[in-house]
């Protein structure tokens, strides 16, 4: 339940079966063929970041690794790649959590935007340690997109969580 | 000595820490990938679960697919069905003629006292998709542990040599394609009989790597595979010379080929059944069997597998 500074409403409790879906959900869109055009978002990446902004509690570094290593696996790359870039993200998007959670949604997204760039990076840093092929600069265009659609994201994501609207003359509060 | 407070809520191990295991972790399984290729059998345990999910995301591509195949005009069809039929018959008779000369080649071989080719046959795979890897050739096909597909057998289209199958998952397979950066295949010149190694270059093209400023080589010259590797058999075709760059800066000419075969674009494949493997003569077999014996063998990657003779 945390508030942040555009939106003082109290969020309910997140259920964590919806944090479940909402992971595997971004698993399957990275699954998805699409994800082979250039500058398409690395769906997982960003909603492992988002929940490790909002519930570091309940996202942390374990689920990141396991899901880098399904991602690995379904890649056909090198086992831990994914895995290391995740994690890496998870722990910025927790150490970060209480800062960027106190900034409206643009200036949230400005503060995502370096740990997106991130994962890319861990993954560029990788492949240039193992002697593959540099890709082009459209590779680092995922993380611009992602980093647009952050607002929307969030919207979506805490759309379970908001409390219904309805005032009791009795109780104001 | 100042005594910590008693820790009010219970949060497990710091951030930090779990930090550097995770990390020390994911470095840990990317050497031991990189360099021993020992982890197969968790990729095949974690593709338990990500092959059900993965299957599901391309549905809506399959079912875009079917749609479109299902409106494809009538008329097209019926043409595309009278080619078919008139290719057939050509091909028909083409057959009947290189059954018989390969019978007469059998025939000849055996009078000559040259062993025979081993014939060539094997499954058909339809491929599922590409490795989301911006940085690898392969691509995934539909045959796996179940249909007896092991690592390190020869794909083909109806053209000419495809790839290799590099790993195999109880579904389906990975196939690297010949022009991804790590896939090398020993080939022949069709023209002048000479052999050579062709390496994929990571970008659709391949290059013939080695060969002397003044190697009789052309542009246009096909490529066949030389079955040199025990892998490939012999005589299907695999590039095209399109460009030679004889730079004396340099020891080798440099050499790109464009791969004959479709293949950064194609539905379905072959999947050709592994070579059965050549016997060593008799001293190297004991020399192989001894060294064997000393150390103990290496390797799950079906390279060059020679079976030690009993």
């Amino acid at each position: 339940m945390q508030t942040s500074y555009s939106s003082s409403r109290i969020l309910l409790p997140v259920r964590p079966w919806f944090i479940g879906c909402s992971l595997l959900l971004a698993l399957l869109l990275n699954f998805l063929p699409t994800s082979v055009w250039p500058g398409v978002p690395d769906w997982l990446a960003l909603v492992i970041v988002f929940w490790s902004v909002r519930e570091p509690r309940l996202v942390g570094m374990g689920l990141a690794f396991l899901l880098g290593l399904a991602m690995d696996v379904a890649d056909a790359s090198l086992l831990g790649q994914h895995a290391l870039a995740y994690v890496l993200a998870a722990y910025g998007g927790a150490a970060l959590s209480r800062r960027i959670l106190w900034f409206p949604l643009g200036q949230q997204a400005l503060q995502v935007f370096p740990l997106l760039l991130l994962v890319q990076l861990v993954q560029f840093t990788v492949w240039a340690m193992v002697g593959a092929d540099l890709p082009g600069m459209a590779y680092f265009l995922g993380p611009f997109l992602a980093t647009f659609l952050w607002p929307l994201l969030t919207l979506i994501l805490l759309l379970p969580q908001h409390q219904p609207v309805d005032r009791d003359e009795n109780r104001p509060l | 000595m100042d005594e910590q407070p008693p820790p009010f809520f219970k949060r497990g191990p710091a951030p930090l820490a779990l930090l550097s295991f995770y990390v020390a972790l994911a470095l840990a399984l990317l050497v031991v990938d990189a360099r021993f290729q020992t982890l197969e059998v968790l990729r095949q345990a974690l593709s338990m679960f990500t092959h059900p999910v993965q299957s599901l995301a391309h549905l809506p591509a399959q079912f875009l697919d079917n749609a479109r195949s299902y409106f494809a005009s009538a008329a097209r069809l019926q043409t595309e069905s009278a080619e078919l039929q008139r290719g057939r018959l050509e091909h028909a008779a083409m057959l009947q003629r290189s059954q018989h000369v390969e019978a007469e080649n059998e025939r000849l071989r055996k009078l000559l006292g040259v062993k025979e080719r081993q014939q060539v046959s094997g499954q058909v795979a339809r491929i599922l998709y590409s490795a989301r890897d911006p940085y690898a050739r392969r691509v995934i096909v539909d045959k796996g542990q179940q249909d007896r597909v092991i690592a390190g057998q020869p794909v083909v289209d109806d053209i000419g040599i495809v790839g290799q199958v590099t790993r195999v998952f109880p579904f389906v397979a990975e196939v690297t394609l010949i022009t991804d950066k790590e896939q090398a295949v020993p080939v022949q010149v069709v023209r002048t009989g000479m052999r050579s190694v062709v390496f994929g270059l990571g970008n659709g093209e391949l290059e013939l790597r080695f060969m002397p400023l003044n190697a009789d080589i052309r542009s246009g010259d096909v490529l066949v595979t030389s079955g040199l590797d025990g892998i490939f058999p012999a005589g299907f075709p695999v590039a095209k010379v399109v460009h030679i760059a004889s730079d004396t800066t340099y020891t080798f000419a440099q050499i790109r080929c464009a791969p004959v075969a479709g293949v950064e674009h194609f539905s379905e494949v072959m999947i050709l059944d592994p070579r059965p493997p050549v016997a060593l003569p008799e001293e190297l077999a004991e020399e192989v069997a001894g060294k064997n014996a000393a150390t103990s063998p290496k390797g799950t990657r079906a390279k060059k597998k020679r079976p030690k003779k009993d």
